[in-house]
């Protein structure tokens, strides 16, 4: 009996759960999005996806080495914002416009309260809501989906020139020849025209959208695979899906004429991509079994009520904002109630 | 019984489930023999130390009795061997510091002869005299918190003791010691189960068995004693179920108020291997010289359950058991979520040491050593049996804000079990940091 014996406080094993285990794992449950993305959109959604995330990845590098905290790209995390974030822009986006909202979301969104873990907003979300307020009419136009020449060409925004206004898409959609196209997202058709698409229209994918509006069922899919894995907090997403639906569902049982059926608003917009990979961000959200609950409720009204009552179309990304803002103070009125206190 | 109740074993709330690596239970007991030496601390167990009453160059038969309880709060030590009495001073011990201990010289003739007993008629001692008489087998909590085991039935005449609840849960990985103690005496355990419940004045005694352990579970049902009142309980396998304040919850549905002990809800819990052991020893009027040890952890060559003599230093005990040479190790006593490493193969194998688990560093995966910021995942919330919130415990650690920890977040609460530090992701040394936090509070109350 002969070696070194060292010594160590308990418990001496764990459960091998680390923190790039989680984000690798995140990471892999976007990936089928991306592709069926780039299945919808060609070339131009691939860039677009390569390029944010390698932005992401770029600027995470940059501030990690300026900060003496040496590399922190291994926790995967800066990953995860960029895909994120790609996934939530109009597959067209310039990409110079990409770029910026990367930089910021990295830079902005989270080095700057301390990198990963200190951030109180999604990074995601934050460079998304940078470029939504900076590039407004950019953001809110679109290509169809499925167009034949997708995997020859780029939409032609795709490829502006840094620092100019996009490119006009009109005539690579004019040869594009897609039916049933206007260029609207649903929600947008629905708040300045008062159409509603069925179900059956998101499922086949004939809308126009970013990848996370057509997806819905993929997205479902992927986010299962991470609850069940516990890579996730199932309650999240079950909470602001269920709090959206039951809210539409009260307004379409008051005016049916003026308010969809609570399945459109389900599967419209970002509600599905934000309750699933954006609003279980586990550093923005709470830790308490209550305040889970409280935080995905909170997303659901506030985004509904925004796309029913706001000057904007959608409103998930604003919701999640917010409800991120409103996590400190759930986490501190939600706390669990101690082993043998008494019941008051 | 509800609907939920048919569907779902009763447990408590959060815990883990950590692998079990229970692979020493399909093994019996074997016996270890004796050491040349053996070292005899006189505080093997909570409260004051024992006071030798031989002198070294003394001879002693297995049995005796060499050292005396100091007052109530105290136990007698008893010779495991025949030998020879060496010297009487300070040696390594599992808590730390060099504490007395009693050195016996063991003869090679020494046999398991028990040489000295009084035996006791159990069934006619007034509670009071069977309290005195567990006293004097110098029987503690064999679970590891060695508390002597006559204070713990002794329980004040304002709290009426209905319930004797027995902990066979063995909720720590690796430790099979109380599974094999169930599967090979089922009767000398009832038997200490029911001199317990007639020294605490309960009417009722549980067993509560994890359901892992079905085996022991069917051991102990045919043995019970027909008039119905000692029953036995499988529950759900989670870690901490060991834990009195868990396994209370589970078996009756009651709660340990905060702060409070399980005698104000009119129950007291014992371990298995202790009333097993009583069981044995009691009738006989025998003292505690031995017990069973669990020795494994991937370092073991020969890992299994063994009865060792007390006093046996782990170095003797690895050499029989085979560890293989290796660089670094850790040598843990006690359970892999809560036992303690010692710095040196020189302390003894005392009364409350349930398993010696010797871990190889290979073993180890080189992420184990990297930490991350605390993320917010809530794994540490999901896993605290307490229902704390050790997210934002070991937030306030980290600033060492240690008075709000205690007074807003319930530090005191807190039992160390480890399932914050196993769950996080971070490897955030959680309860690593309520142990200072707590240590440092007991410094400013107590200077």
């Amino acid at each position: 009996m002969k070696g070194n014996i060292e010594l160590r406080a308990a418990p001496h094993v764990h459960s091998g759960r680390s923190v790039p285990v989680i984000m690798r794992n995140v990471v892999g449950a976007l990936l089928p999005i991306c592709f069926f993305s780039v299945w919808q959109y060609g070339l131009s959604s691939a860039a677009l996806i390569l390029t944010v995330t390698a932005t992401c990845l770029l600027t995470e590098r940059f501030f990690s080495s300026t900060s003496g905290k040496g590399n922190t790209l291994s926790d995967w995390s800066a990953a995860i914002t960029g895909i994120l974030l790609a996934l939530t822009l109009p597959p067209n986006f310039p990409l110079w416009m990409g770029a910026v909202s990367g930089l910021v979301a990295i830079s902005i969104g989270k080095t700057i309260f301390g990198g990963m873990g200190f951030n109180p907003f999604n990074p995601a979300l934050v460079g998304r809501a940078f470029v939504q307020a900076a590039f407004p009419s950019t953001i809110a136009s679109f290509v169809p989906a499925y167009a034949p020449q997708r995997f020859v060409e780029f939409v032609p925004s795709t490829l502006t020139v840094p620092f100019m206004q996009a490119a006009d898409n009109a005539q690579w959609i004019g040869h594009a020849a897609v039916d049933a196209f206007t260029g609207a997202t649903p929600l947008a058709r629905w708040k300045f025209e008062n159409f509603t698409y069925s179900a059956s229209d998101f499922m086949t994918g004939v809308v126009t959208a970013s990848a996370g509006e057509t997806s819905a069922l993929l997205i479902l899919a992927c986010g299962a695979y991470l609850a069940i894995r516990r890579f996730m907090d199932w309650r999240i997403p079950v909470a602001v899906l269920g709090s959206a639906v039951l809210l539409a569902w009260a307004f379409h049982l008051m005016l049916p004429a003026r308010y969809p059926e609570p399945i459109f608003v389900l599967l419209s917009g970002g509600l599905m991509l934000g309750a699933i990979f954006m609003a279980t961000d586990m550093a923005t959200s709470p830790v308490t079994p209550v305040g889970v609950w409280i935080y995905g409720a909170l997303i659901g009204i506030v985004s509904v009520v925004i796309r029913y009552f706001g000057g904007l179309t959608e409103g998930v990304m604003y919701a999640i904002l917010i409800a991120n803002a409103a996590t400190p103070l759930i986490d501190q009125f939600t706390q669990p109630r101690v082993f043998g206190a008494r019941k008051s | 019984m509800g609907i939920v109740d048919l569907f779902m074993k009763p447990t408590f709330a959060r815990g883990l489930h950590p692998s079990a690596h229970k692979e020493t239970a399909a093994r019996s007991i074997r016996r270890m023999p004796f050491a040349a030496t053996l070292v005899l601390p006189l505080s093997q167990h909570i409260g004051k130390p024992a006071i030798p009453r031989v002198v070294a160059g003394q001879e002693v038969v297995r049995g005796q009795p060499i050292a005396d309880a100091d007052g109530p709060m105290s136990v007698p030590l008893h010779a495991p061997a025949d030998g020879v009495i060496e010297s009487i001073g300070l040696h390594p011990s599992a808590r730390g510091p060099w504490t007395e201990s009693i050195v016996l010289r063991v003869y090679e003739a020494s046999q398991q002869k028990v040489g000295w007993f009084a035996p006791v008629d159990t069934d006619t001692l007034t509670p009071a005299e069977l309290i005195d008489a567990i006293q004097a087998t110098g029987m503690v909590g064999l679970g590891g918190a060695t508390f002597p085991s006559h204070q713990k039935l002794s329980v004040p005449a304002e709290h009426a003791i209905h319930t004797l609840v027995v902990n066979g849960c063995e909720c720590e990985p690796y430790l099979t010691c109380d599974h094999r103690m169930m599967l090979e005496y089922p009767q000398d355990l009832i038997e200490g189960t029911r001199i317990a419940m007639r020294a605490v004045g309960a009417t009722r005694g549980m067993i509560g068995i994890e359901d892992n352990k079905l085996d022991a579970v069917a051991a102990l049902r045919s043995h019970l004693p027909a008039d119905g009142s000692i029953t036995v309980h499988a529950i759900e396998t989670k870690y901490p179920q060991g834990a009195e304040k868990m396994l209370i919850k589970s078996l009756l549905g009651l709660e340990v108020p905060a702060g409070g002990l399980p005698m104000h809800l009119g129950i007291v819990v014992n371990n298995v291997g202790t009333l097993a052991l009583l069981g044995r020893l009691l009738r006989k009027g025998e003292g505690l010289t031995e017990r069973v040890v669990t020795v494994t952890g991937p370092g073991i060559s020969k890992p299994g359950d063994y009865w060792i003599p007390i006093g046996t230093t782990l170095r003797t005990v690895l050499t029989w058991a085979g560890a293989a040479e290796v660089t670094e190790r850790e040598v843990i006593l006690g359970g892999p979520m809560m036992g303690q490493t010692v710095a040196s193969l020189d302390v003894p194998v005392t009364k409350g040491i349930s398993g010696i688990l010797v871990f190889d560093h290979r073993m180890r995966h080189a992420d184990d050593q990297k930490s991350w910021p605390c993320i917010h995942c809530g794994a540490c919330v999901n896993a605290c049996p307490m229902g704390l919130n050790p997210t934002q415990l070991g937030m306030l650690a980290a600033k060492r804000e240690f008075d709000v920890m205690a007074h807003k977040y319930h530090l005191g609460d807190c039992f160390e079990c480890g399932c914050c530090t196993y769950a996080c992701p971070s490897h955030i040394p959680l309860v690593q940091q309520f142990r200072a936090a707590k240590s440092f509070l007991r410094e400013k109350a107590h200077p």
